[in-house]
């Protein structure tokens, strides 16, 4: 009998199981490990501040989308020992493996800034909507704000769905018009980036969507700390960002276990072959999912298309065969601008997010990087595809590999 | 992609003067692009942090965030900003020849 364990059962774990239950004979055990039976909608997070989805519409078992002959296991992981091909438990029991695939994700690590977890300030009036406790606490602090200073905050890269910040800037810009107090409400999108679009064609694009809305831009702000005293964003360069709401996107890092078993790098996020997922130290180890190091959007999205290619994969490296498929950091995604209207990015490790069409079937062509209501629509009927078709491991009718059919190449756009 | 010629040095850049290509890269054009950017001379603490972030990039395939250059390079923050001024992680990036940080759009 050959031994699968993949360690965390969100989005990507739970499609490995659905497609490698189906891959792999009947001499194999699969055993998914989680802490909890929580399965989150995260994209939904984004909305529920707005009060635009329910909290409890988001979770489902996770159990219930494990599919028959894999074993899902509710138990708490303490770490890996890979020499010994050993998990070991919280509670001190060991689950041996021939093969593992940590997909075990990120979260937002909000005690990692001085200042920010101070009783003061903290789900007072700085808030992140990255958990839904955190998410469902902002909603009730944005529907009791009258106005004053809001800051939307990055705290740096990697963070997991990048543009969600942008999203909640034109949303909260959106919410506040509706409810008759914009003008009362300032809002300052803080990046420690050089822009909030940072690749060229974008940036062009896009660069007056924000003067557009009233945002207001900090850029190349290095957070250092809050001053839950004085309600101030402070940066290393001096600055002081006064705020009435923070609304922060707290560092992003890897498990805990990952950290304790020393697989991560300085964030938690385990040092894999950008093209096949293979872990670097271990050769019978791959990372799937927002876990891996690998240089793209930590996105649903992405451990959809990494899902798409790996389960190939998998089958020539337990037979010892070179691995068929390269996985091209293919992402796309769609972005939230407020007003019932929506961008679609689409773009992978070489290619930057481009303007055109893409040819999606059934949706009709979707626009690139511009504003549309049909997107704003393929954003809310992501839903039930998430839960219907992306966990089963169906395949959805997109390419895994990026395609340029219907991209303006940068430099020949209007 | 357009090409830049400094004194005897000729390199492929982007449209904001970021080197494409990081073998294009030596320590004699660093020394020139750092005039560029407002820095007279480098010190060993300069060439300290561009030989990491090089280093560092060459295995990770990105360019080194002000944390990691904190936690995994040893370097003080505070240093950093007093080395290049105002904004660091994107002058260290263009002196070492590599991509500025960006997200995903």
């Amino acid at each position: 009998m050959n031994k699968l364990v993949i360690l965390g059962a969100g989005t990507a774990g739970t499609m490995l199981s659905n497609t490698l239950r189906r891959a792999l004979d009947s001499d194999w055990s699969i055993t998914v490990i989680d802490q909890d039976d929580n399965h989150q909608y995260q994209p939904g997070f984004l909305f529920v501040p707005f009060g635009k989805m329910a909290p409890k519409r988001l979770i489902r078992s996770r159990r219930g989308l494990i599919p028959d002959g894999v074993d899902f296991r509710q138990r708490a992981v303490a770490k890996v020992h890979p020499q010994r091909n050993l998990v070991e438990l919280a509670d001190g029991d060991e689950v041996e493996y021939d093969w593992l695939i940590i997909a075990s994700g990120c979260t937002p690590r909000p005690e990692g800034m001085p200042g920010l977890t101070d009783d003061r300030v903290w789900q007072e009036s700085a808030f992140d909507f990255y958990t839904l406790d955190g998410a469902t606490k902002l909603r009730d602090a944005m529907s009791a704000f009258e106005g004053g200073r809001v800051l939307v905050h990055i705290s740096e890269m990697p963070i997991k769905c990048p543009v969600a910040p942008l999203e909640f800037a034109f949303l909260a810009d959106d919410y506040f018009r509706k409810r008759r107090i914009r003008h009362k409400v300032d809002i300052t999108y803080v990046t420690p980036l050089d822009g909030a679009f940072t690749k060229p064609v974008a940036s062009s694009k896009l660069g007056g969507l924000l003067e557009d809305r009233s945002i207001r831009v900090q850029t190349d702000f290095a957070v250092e700390s809050v001053d839950p005293e004085q309600r101030t964003l402070n940066s290393y360069d001096g600055r002081a960002l006064p705020f009435d709401l923070l609304v922060t996107v707290p560092v992003n890092m890897g498990a805990q276990f990952v950290i304790d078993s020393g697989l991560g790098d300085d964030l938690g996020y385990v040092p894999v072959d950008k093209h096949t997922l293979r872990a670097d130290a271990h050769d019978n180890i791959f990372v799937v999912g927002d876990a891996a190091n690998v240089p793209t959007s930590k996105a649903g999205a992405v451990a959809h298309f990494e899902v798409e290619m790996f389960t190939d994969n998998f089958l020539a490296a337990v037979q010892g065969k070179p691995l068929p498929n390269r996985f091209d950091g293919h992402a796309n995604c769609f972005v939230e601008a407020g007003r019932g209207q929506a961008l679609l990015l689409d773009f992978n490790y070489d290619t930057e997010p481009l303007t055109g069409v893409f040819p999606a079937p059934v949706f009709g062509p979707m626009k690139l990087l511009g504003l549309s209501r049909i997107n704003h629509l393929g954003k809310l009927a992501f839903e039930h595809i998430y839960w219907n078709m992306l966990m089963k491991g169906r395949r959805l009718p997109v390419p895994t590999e990026m395609s340029m059919r219907g991209k303006v190449p940068a430099g020949e756009e209007n | 992609m357009p090409t830049n010629t400094i004194d005897q040095f000729t390199f492929e850049v982007n449209d904001e003067g970021f080197l494409t290509d990081r073998n294009q890269w030596s320590k004699e054009l660093c020394e020139v692009l750092a005039e560029l950017v407002g820095i007279e001379h480098l010190t060993p603490e300069h060439w300290a942090t561009i030989e990491f972030m090089r280093d560092d990039s060459a295995k990770s395939g990105v360019t080194p965030t002000l944390r990691r250059m904190q936690t995994v390079g040893g370097f003080d923050v505070r240093e950093l900003y007093q080395l290049f001024p105002g904004k660091p992680v994107k002058k260290m990036a263009y002196l070492s020849g590599l991509p500025k940080p960006v997200g995903c759009v």
